[in-house]
């Protein structure tokens, strides 16, 4: 799979969810989205989005929240995984794009590279529901029940190793940041 | 030797008005969980670093976490306070245990941990108070409500 195939069919099932992208996906969503409940998680602190995404879904448990992040990205914050498990926010999915590499350093293998199964990780931290999938068919038909049932949910997509670079957005993450929780609204519990 | 009072703490930061405690316990602070009551949901991070990024989404989220980490695990998160403090400019609040503070100043250890921490504030420019056995708890509240009023991070550091 290419990542941008995976990232066209989540484009595709958009609603009002909030998406965090981080690292690739962060240079890559924008081509795909661009919604006010999008946040292009850059400059970003490495391996920080799933706890970010978990923050989110705790405070607003009213909007489904999907974090769309890197293995590299992942294996810095293994732990997250069962904080996560342990929160068990039911309007959380993580996303983990497989490349096997650091992609915006030069494409280096990460430790394990392509060959860890995070999904495996998420069951064995107390996920509820993870899978691993390989096959772009795979992931458009897991789709749409991932974005209806309770989570929180893991998917690990094994994509191809594609060279990409990130810049920082030339507007200030402040201003982006005001703008993206505007359109979170107000809770539905206050 | 004596410590803080974490009744009194638990108090403060009910008073406060925080929802969530973002925390990895430490010595010091370990026994606090058990004074929070039910107005503070507890929310159990497994590193430093995760504690601040998740503090940050809840923040984002309109909640209002306090983050509560020993100083050598704030040592670790250094990227993730980075980040949320000075990118996002997301007006934190942290407690930091200050590992081994009373018996360094008594020439009594050599632990790095209790050197290293208050010029490691300095250099993050993050503003803090002490908070030591026997102080009033209400200096926590007196810096969060200017931390909040003046949009900046800030710490109280419990001396251990």
């Amino acid at each position: 799979m290419r990542t941008d195939d995976c990232l066209a069919v989540l484009a595709q099932h958009r609603t009002d969810e909030v998406k965090i992208a981080a690292m690739s996906s962060a240079v890559r969503w924008p081509a795909h989205s661009r919604h006010p409940r999008d946040l292009i998680y850059v400059p970003s602190t490495m391996g920080g989005a799933p706890a970010l995404g978990l923050g989110l879904a705790l405070a607003r448990p009213d909007v489904r929240v999907i974090v769309l992040n890197g293995d590299g990205s992942m294996l810095m914050n293994l732990g997250s995984l069962v904080t996560i498990a342990e929160q068990r926010p039911a309007n959380l999915a993580l996303i983990v794009l497989d490349n096997g590499v650091y992609a915006v350093t030069g494409g280096q293998p990460v430790p394990g590279g392509g060959g860890v199964d995070f999904a495996q990780m998420a069951v064995g931290a107390g996920w509820p529901s993870a899978q691993r999938l390989r096959e772009l068919s795979e992931w458009e038909m897991t789709l749409p029940a991932l974005l209806s049932a309770s989570g929180p949910h893991l998917v690990q997509l094994t994509v191809e190793p594609e060279p990409t670079s990130i810049t920082v957005p030339p507007e200030p993450m402040p201003e982006r940041l005001g703008r993206f929780v505007a359109a979170l609204g107000t809770s539905e519990r206050s | 030797m004596p410590t803080v009072d974490l009744a009194a703490v638990a108090a403060e930061l009910r008073s406060i008005g925080f929802s969530h405690l973002v925390w990895i316990p430490d010595s010091e602070l370990g026994g606090l969980e058990g004074h929070l009551g039910e107005a503070i949901r507890v929310v159990r991070a497994c590193r430093e670093g995760e504690a601040l990024a998740l503090a940050a989404g809840l923040t984002l989220g309109g909640a209002r976490p306090v983050v509560a980490v020993q100083c050598t695990g704030f040592f670790e998160a250094g990227d993730a306070f980075r980040n949320v403090v000075k990118d996002l400019k997301l007006p934190l609040f942290l407690l930091i245990g200050h590992r081994s503070r009373a018996a360094f100043e008594a020439g009594r250890s050599g632990d790095s941990a209790a050197q290293y921490l208050e010029p490691v504030l300095k250099a993050w420019e993050l503003q803090h108070d002490l908070l030591q056995p026997g102080d009033d708890p209400s200096k926590i509240g007196r810096l969060h409500a200017q931390s909040q009023t003046g949009g900046f991070a800030a710490a109280i550091v419990i001396a251990e």
